[in-house]
């Protein structure tokens, strides 16, 4: 990116010249993303619904991308910015690793992140903000980790699990009923779902499961292997799992009351 | 006042050729070599933390000899140039061809530019393809030419030498074991003829691997599997008979 500033900076997503507007601009804006650590790693998942105002602009959208091979980073906000800052910060990660023959820390690629979101603060202002959710397996530490944005580039660690987007504060109140210490893959999958779905049954801007059509949230692991996308099958069977639970149950699993 | 001597532009250039020359021999030799799943890069070189082979984009890497900062600097630049045409276009749309013309410009200019030395460097760009057939392997002398190879090719010092015995013993479709024995036998040839030892650890062994599932086929390969691959591999055969004596092409 510094290289980028010096040699084309009319590439810089942040450079660009804002025509005045009035009032919040209309583009596709991207909603719910959350993330749960378990045993050997990290999950992150994401709905696949854009809105545009009251309009569905898109329906299967993903938002969910890996930033290099140990780390992703799920996206809220304005979907077209949002994207071309994580097309960005996946070039300079690999770009880092080429040059200096390493990769950077956890710590170092998040911070990178802030400094890029904090770099678009004059678009957020206009209401085209972008707050992603980053998450990676820190090989140092031997565990996952995520880390949450605002949208002047302030970081904070979470601890166990986070959520982004309008309909992650109903993502987060089911998360914390659901989430425990060291559950395996597969329940961290289950549980971001679990999740994701009660965010879709309160927030208008995050899609459910699109059972006719078969799109499902894109549901990513990362652990000491690396990045791995879980294939439709795996999700759909998550997906469907959960699905079937809400027909008996349709608030989903109950926690114990005391 | 004193007025400089007259050098003719031919003298001038054949002088800056040889000490190019000169300085790109003293150094050891890398040699690629493409097989069934790929192109090997193979470097005689102690180091561990200075590359003589290195990735530049998804499919493209990077070998030279020569003076470090040089080709360093010239590593530096392919990579900044692949990253930025990859953001600003597509990742498919960086190739070697592309990058090869962009060193053949800068050792050109900076060869036949008057103030500066030439850079004692020689390199080689390689891209893997989906197949054997569209594997690229260009070499870039110190004067800013390029060179098509195919099948095997060698720089640095000695590499005629090392060159010719390659050519004669290179076959399509060998195993990754096979071409880095191949490699190895070369690479061992000294100039006056005698052989001498190389161990796994004094190599610098890596593969663009068109068979990995990931976007970035560049991988280094550790020097226990190199052991080992050596080891398993039987030493290879001359298709032709063995009483050559590093016959020139």
């Amino acid at each position: 990116m510094d290289f980028l500033s010096a040699h084309a900076p009319e590439q810089l997503p942040g450079n660009r010249p804002l025509p005045p507007v009035e009032g919040a601009v209309q583009a596709p804006h991207g909603t719910t993303i959350v993330a749960a650590t378990f045993a050997g790693g990290v999950v992150l998942a994401g709905d696949r619904r854009a809105t545009m105002g009251n309009v569905i602009a898109q329906r299967d959208i993903e938002k969910v991308f890996p930033a290099d091979e140990h780390s992703a980073v799920g996206i809220a906000g304005t979907a077209g910015l949002a994207v071309e800052m994580v097309k960005l910060f996946q070039l300079e990660l690999e770009h880092f690793e080429k040059v200096e023959g390493s990769t950077l820390s956890l710590e170092g690629k998040a911070n990178r992140l802030s400094t890029m979101i904090r770099s678009n603060l004059g678009m957020a202002m206009q209401g085209l903000a972008v707050v992603p959710l980053f998450a990676g397996y820190d090989l140092d530490r031997g565990k996952g980790r995520i880390f949450s944005y605002d949208v002047t580039g302030g970081r904070s660690e979470e601890q166990g699990f986070a959520g982004v987007g309008s309909g992650s504060v109903f993502a987060r109140g089911s998360l914390k009923k659901l989430y425990r210490d060291e559950m395996t893959e597969e329940q961290a999958a289950t549980v971001v779902l679990q999740a994701l779905y009660d965010a879709a049954d309160d927030d208008s801007a995050t899609g459910g499961p699109d059972m006719t059509r078969r799109i499902y949230p894109i549901v990513v692991a990362i652990t000491e292997d690396g990045y791995r996308r879980l294939s439709e099958e795996e999700v759909s069977g998550l997906a469907q799992t959960v699905y079937d639970g809400r027909l008996r149950l349709p608030n989903g699993p109950q926690a114990p009351v005391s | 006042m004193s007025t400089p001597f007259y050098v003719s532009p031919q003298q001038a250039m054949a002088d800056r050729a040889e000490y190019a020359r000169k300085g790109i021999a003293r150094g050891r030799s890398v040699v690629v070599l493409q097989y069934a799943d790929g192109i090997v890069f193979v470097a005689e070189n102690p180091s561990r933390a200075l590359h003589k082979v290195s990735e530049i984009y998804d499919r493209i890497a990077f070998a030279a000899v020569g003076k470090y900062n040089e080709f360093e600097n010239l590593r530096i630049g392919g990579v900044r140039y692949a990253d930025l045409r990859g953001y600003t276009y597509d990742r498919e749309d960086v190739t070697a061809r592309g990058l090869a013309n962009v060193y053949a410009q800068t050792l050109g200019t900076i060869f036949s530019a008057n103030a500066e030395k030439p850079y004692e460097v020689e390199l080689i760009v390689a891209e893997v393809g989906p197949a054997p057939e569209d594997d690229q392997i260009y070499r870039l002398p110190h004067d800013g030419s390029i060179v098509d190879e195919h099948g095997s090719v060698a720089v640095g010092g000695n590499s005629d030498q090392i060159g010719s015995y390659m050519d004669q013993r290179h076959r399509e479709g060998m195993s990754l074991g096979e071409a880095l024995k191949l490699a190895v036998e070369a690479l061992k040839r000294d100039s006056n003829g005698s052989e001498r030892t190389l161990t796994a650890e004094q190599l610098e062994v890596a593969v663009l691997d068109r068979s990995r599932p990931q976007r970035r086929k560049f991988k280094r390969v550790p020097a226990g599997q190199v052991a080992r691959l050596l080891e398993e591999t039987p030493a290879p055969e001359s298709t032709e008979d063995e009483s050559e004596g590093g016959e020139e092409k």
